[in-house]
Parts: C-alpha cells; structure tokens; sequence
C-alpha cells in the first residue's frame, strides 16, 4: 500500500481527513446501531461497516461541487461527500432540523446543497437519476461529473443497463461505481450474476470497466480519480466495481444465514480504516499518538451528534402537508 | 410430467381451528398447494434460505427445494415476466414483490402483458398467476417502503385484487387464487403479519369477490380494506361502550369487486363510512361509495357517505407524522361517532 500511497499524491492532511471520515463512517453506525437498540430510533437501517474505503477513496476524487448519489447503505457517501454528521443523526432521530426534516430517515438522507442528491430506497434507483444528472452537466456546459453508488445487486435491474447505454451513447460525465459486497441481501454475486466480474458487463456498452479492490482507500482513490478526470474532459463514462464486504447483516432483521462466521472473520482482517492507518504508520505521515486523536475527534464529533439531535424539536404535526402539491 | 394430484378441486373441511398468526396462514397455504399440484412453484427476491423479508416463506427452501422456492436476482421487471411466461405456458407461478412500491418495476409485464393476454389472445391463453406482495406503512420504512397501491391494479382490467384482512382469510384467499385461473394480485399487509386467528388446519378455499360481515352492528356501515378492518373493529368496541354499534364490512377482493354484502349493510343502517390506508384521491374508496350511491343502497342512505382514508402525502419517516399520514383507530371512531351523530 506504501507505494500506492506515494502516487496517489495525496498530502498528510488530505489522508488524514480521509482517515478521519472513515472513522466517522464506522462511529455513526455503529452508534445508530445502539440507538436503535435502545429504542431510540425507528426505522429500518443499513449499516455500511466495513466499506468506508469505498465510500471516502471515491469522494476524494471529487470536486465540491460534483454530484453523487447513493443508496440505502448510503451513511459512507454522504459523510464522505462532506455531510454533517449531527444533520445526519438528526435526521435518524426524525427531528425538523434533519437533512430531510424528518420526512426521509436514514435511507433517504439527501444534503443537496452539499451535491449529495440522496440515498435512495429502490435498489437502482439512483442509477438512472444519475444519467440524467450528467446530461444536465453535459448541457449546461459544466465543469462537473457526477458520480453514482449502486451495489451488486442493483446491477441486475434493467435500470442499470439501460442508463449505461444511455451514458456510453450521448458520453455522459458519469462514473458508475458498483459496491460489490459480494451479497445483495442473502442473495450472492455468484448466484446473481452470469459475470464473474461487474465490471465486465462495461465491454457491453463500450465503455472501460475496472475492478479494484474497495478495502484499499488508495486503490479506490486511483481508479475513480483516472475515470472522473476522464469524464470532466468529456471522454465519457466509466464502469468501476469496488470489491468490499458488509461486516453486518443486510439490515436489522437479516439473520445472516446465508453466509458463513469464518466468510465475515475473513473479510475484517481486512479492515479498510486499519488498512490505512498501517499505511500512514509506516510511511510515517503519523504517529501513533496522531492516530489516537483523529479517533476521539471523530468519537466527540459522533457524541456531540446525538446530543444535538435528541436536543432537537419534532416536526410540527400540523406541517405535514408542506411539500404536496398535488 | 407435472400433474395435479388426486386431491385437487377437493375441499378437505376440517372442523378442528389452531390460532395462527398471518404469516403462518400464508405458509400453511403455499405448503398446501405446492403439495397438493407440481405445477405450483414460487419465485422472488430473498425468499429462499432468508425465508423472504417478512419471513412468510421460512422454511419453505428445505421442503420443497431450490427449484420451486427460487431465489431471483433484484430484477422485478424479470420476475414478473417469468411468472406470466410460465404461467401462460402449463405452470402454476406464485411470484413475490419484496415490497409493494417495487411493484412499479413490474407494471409493464403485469398491466400490459398479464392482464391482457387471456383477452387479446381471443382466450387462448390463460395466466393463472399469483402476485404476492407486502403493502403499508408502520414500520418507519418512509416514502418508498410504504406504499399501498392496489387502485392502480383495481383499475386494470384483466388483474384481480384481494386484500385479507384475517389469518382465515388470507390462507382461504390465498388458495382461492392459487386455483383460479387468471392474474391475481394479492396484497398482504406488513402490520398484519404477526396478528393471530383461526385458522382450520387442511385445505379449504374462500371464494373470489365475495365481501364478508366482520362485526354486525345496526347503527353504520364501515367497509374497510386489509389493516383497516381490526383498526374499524377496535374502534367498534370503544364505541360500543357508547351504545354505537358499528358493522364492519370487509371487501376482501377489490377486482372484482361485488357490493352485494356492501349494499345490505348500508340498506340496514342507513349510514356508511368507507376506510381504506390508501390516499383518499382515486382511491379504492370511491368505488365503494359509487357503488353505494348509484345503487341499491341510495334509497336507503339517511346521511352523506363519508371516506376516511390516508392523507395524499408520501409516507413520512418520523414516527408521529407517519401516524398522521393514515387512518388510526381514534380517527375511525371519531368520523363514525360524527356520522353516527349527524354532526358532520
Ligand atoms: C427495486 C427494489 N427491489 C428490492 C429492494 C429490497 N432490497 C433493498 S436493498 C436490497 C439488496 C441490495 O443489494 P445491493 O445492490 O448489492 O446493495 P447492498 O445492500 O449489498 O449494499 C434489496 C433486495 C429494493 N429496495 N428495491
Ligand atoms: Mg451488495
């Protein structure tokens, strides 16, 4: 990883806010994951645990003002595109001053302003919005790309294949990034797919596909910077499978029989955020000290988030109706 | 070859009645027709050894095998078409849709293909399809894990629409459209699930379009759809207590929908408050009231009819606006003490 680290040419401060958003990632599921023990959130969730390589290394290649969307395991993106941890737990307590106003929750958590234009609740049903989002860039002549999350499973709809044909023809500024954590749902890739690898479904449209390694922020970084500097130049879109794994089941209620204890053990040795840290260590960007204290910022920012958001007042019932009109 | 077995058509009455929750109702109903005739088999998302998001079908891999309890990639338009390409072809397919608002990934296979080929092919071919799907919201799943769309599917001709109520029904329903030889969409409600009832153990059929009398009572109607109908019969016991008696009709199929039952009620009670989860415009409920209005029932009406259904909004996340968004018992017996009181 050392010698990728080297040319990814990222400064020490850029790793270490990179570092630290990951931790960020890990820290607010892990605590929404105890709230809603506890009852204090509802809902549904879909824990990202084990991916945020994937998540942090594509929205480094981002410029702010670049677009993504992302999915109902969407917690990663969203902070990695720059959210605001405590808008976000507001958001799963429901409250008004959430990213959504309480009307979303944790799968459908948007920050616009931000260029995350949402989790999404349909599996693909980012992809084609995203198509779109790039023709809107492409006509209006901006210096933007947008970038879209979609799992393994997504890349069986017929959403997916219709917006890559739809990118390839018109070179859409698109780079479609396939989050293969080996399962959608209990449903495995190898059962799922006639491919062996996502990425090879890009030479059906034309276009270049690449699978990398999502656990290794530098491997991730490199690939979706060369496709986001290619579809900013006009050169078009780009198909990359992130291979990562969900260290937690699908979402609360999966009783996990569909893969084995050892399969999941096998996959946390290779833990992207201590992945990292091991890179840093020994290309002595940090200290172990540095190390220790980006964590309990990141633990504080995590802790100041649920005091904020439970501080914080309900919709007003009677607003219910804001936003229909028709 | 694949051939119904001896039993089929037979109705096995047994007189012994076990509580069973909804889901196990459901289950009871796939294992026996899946026994009773090879050509029935299930396809979907998750429903093999995950036992289906909602845990209908648990069990149900190791019974009957991975060729009829068949795992699909997410692909609904593909599940869809698969089933209506079987179905029109010598088999017996029980699709399910994970959720209901992911039907709308379907709806070109089931409106334009399913529903019309028994027709536009002169009958020559026939669809004997089951679509089962979870509809509703309660579960703090929002906008797009919430839906409850069967007035789309009302409003096709060639599809048929049931929505049960009880545990009985929905294992008698369920068999019911299992033999029937056309489309049946069958919404199950996720709140529903876990609810317990009776339920005779052996085969035994609750017929099609047919509306049945969940709770008698002389002072108003309410003819209530799927989650609607323990939620009318709630607010019929509070206010019972108020020497207010409510009949609760249950349409259990929406398509076709005969409003035979409907219209004695309302003939005996002279006042009728129609409830469904659904948004209230276009909803299912306007049929209810039009076939009350512009039939045998009008004469009879002593007050306006009056629908309560869920607000037209997207289904909330936060837990008291999600509430809002539907009918709950105290809106019931609110609406039904004003109609009852004539303060309306
Ligand atoms: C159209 C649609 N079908 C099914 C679902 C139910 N569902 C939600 S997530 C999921 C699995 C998605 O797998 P994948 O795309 O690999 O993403 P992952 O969950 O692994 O991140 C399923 C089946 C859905 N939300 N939308
Ligand atoms: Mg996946």
């Amino acid at each position: 990883m050392e010698t990728k680290l080297k040319e990814s040419g990222l400064d020490s401060a850029t790793l270490l806010e990179a570092l630290r958003k990951m931790h960020l990632i890990r820290l607010f599921e892990e605590k929404a994951e105890s709230l809603y023990a506890l009852g204090k959130i509802h809902g549904t969730m879909h824990l990202s645990i084990g991916q945020e390589a994937s998540a942090v290394g594509s929205c480094l290649a981002l410029q702010p003002d670049d677009y993504i969307l992302s999915t109902h395991r969407g917690h990663g993106h969203c902070i990695g595109k720059g959210a605001e941890p405590k808008l976000m737990m507001a958001e799963f307590f429901g409250k008004e001053v959430g990213y959504c106003r309480g009307r979303g929750g944790s799968m459908h958590i948007a920050d616009v302003a931000g260029g995350n234009l949402g989790a999404n609740g349909i599996v693909a049903g980012g992809i084609p919005l995203s198509t779109g989002v790039g023709l809107s860039i492409q006509m209006q002549q901006q210096d933007k790309v947008c970038l879209t999350f979609f799992g393994d499973g997504a890349a069986n709809e017929g959403a997916f294949h219709e917006s890559l044909n739809l990118a390839a023809i018109w070179d859409l500024p698109v780079v479609y990034i396939c989050e293969n954590n080996q399962y959608g749902m209990s449903m495995s890739v190898e059962r799922a797919c006639a491919v062996q690898r996502i990425a090879q479904r890009a030479a059906a449209y034309d276009i270049p596909g690449m699978t990398v390694d999502g656990n290794d922020l530098f491997a991730v970084y490199g690939a979706v910077k060369a496709a986001v500097d290619r579809a900013r130049t006009g050169d078009g879109p780009m198909l990359i499978e992130s291979v990562t794994y969900r260290w937690r089941g699908h979402s609360k209620s999966d009783r996990q029989r569909y893969r084995s204890r050892d399969e999941v053990k096998e996959w946390m040795e290779k833990d992207p955020i201590a992945r990292l840290e091991k890179a840093l260590l020994s290309a002595e960007i940090v200290s172990e000290a540095d190390l220790e204290q980006v964590a309990n910022a990141a633990r504080k920012t995590i802790e100041d988030s649920v005091a904020f958001a439970e501080a914080a007042a309900d919709p007003d019932p009677a607003s219910i109706l804001e936003g229909v009109y028709a | 070859m694949l051939k119904q077995r001896e039993t089929a058509g037979a109705r096995e009455d047994s007189a012994e009645t076990r509580e069973l929750t909804y889901a196990q109702a459901i289950r009871e109903a796939l294992q026996l027709a899946m026994n009773r005739d090879e050509r029935v088999f299930m396809l979907g998302e998750d429903i093999g050894v995950y036992g289906g998001a909602f845990g209908v079908s648990d069990g149900l891999i190791d019974q009957f095998g991975a060729e009829r309890i068949r795992d699909t990639p997410i692909s609904e338009a593909a599940i869809a078409g698969a089933a209506i390409g079987s179905a029109m072809t010598g088999m017996r397919p029980i699709a399910e849709i994970q959720f209901m608002d992911f039907i709308t990934l379907s709806m070109e296979q089931l409106v334009l293909q399913g529903a019309k080929i028994r027709f536009m092919f002169g009958g020559k071919a026939t669809v004997p399809l089951v679509l089962r799907t979870p509809a509703g919201s309660g579960t703090g799943a929002a906008a797009q894990h919430s839906e409850s769309l069967e007035a789309w599917f009302v409003h096709v001709p060639g599809l048929k629409v049931v929505m049960p109520s009880t545990p009985y029904d929905a294992k008698g329903l369920l068999l019911a459209a299992i033999e029937d030889d056309n489309p049946v969409i069958f919404v199950e409600h996720k709140l529903l699930y876990r609810t317990k009832g009776h339920v005779p153990e052996g085969y035994y059929t609750v017929p099609l379009s047919q509306s049945d009398i969940k709770r008698e009572g002389t002072d108003l109607s309410v003819i209530a759809t799927s989650i609607m109908v323990p939620r009318a019969i709630e607010a019929a016991e509070i206010l019972a207590k108020k020497g207010i008696e409510l009949e609760v009709v249950d349409p259990r199929t929406l398509k076709p929908y005969d409003a035979t039952i409907a219209t004695q009620s309302v003939r005996k009670t002279g006042k009728a408050l129609v409830v469904h989860e659904a948004p209230k415009t276009g909803g299912f409920g306007a049929e209810v009231v039009a076939e009350l209005v512009a039939g045998d029932a009008f004469d009879y009406l002593d007050a306006p009819v009056r629908r309560l259904a869920g607000l037209d909004v997207p289904i909330p996340y936060n837990r008291e606006l999600e509430r809002a968004a539907v009918p709950q018992v105290e809106d019931i017996v609110r609406e039904a003490r004003a109609l009852v009181e004539g303060v309306y």
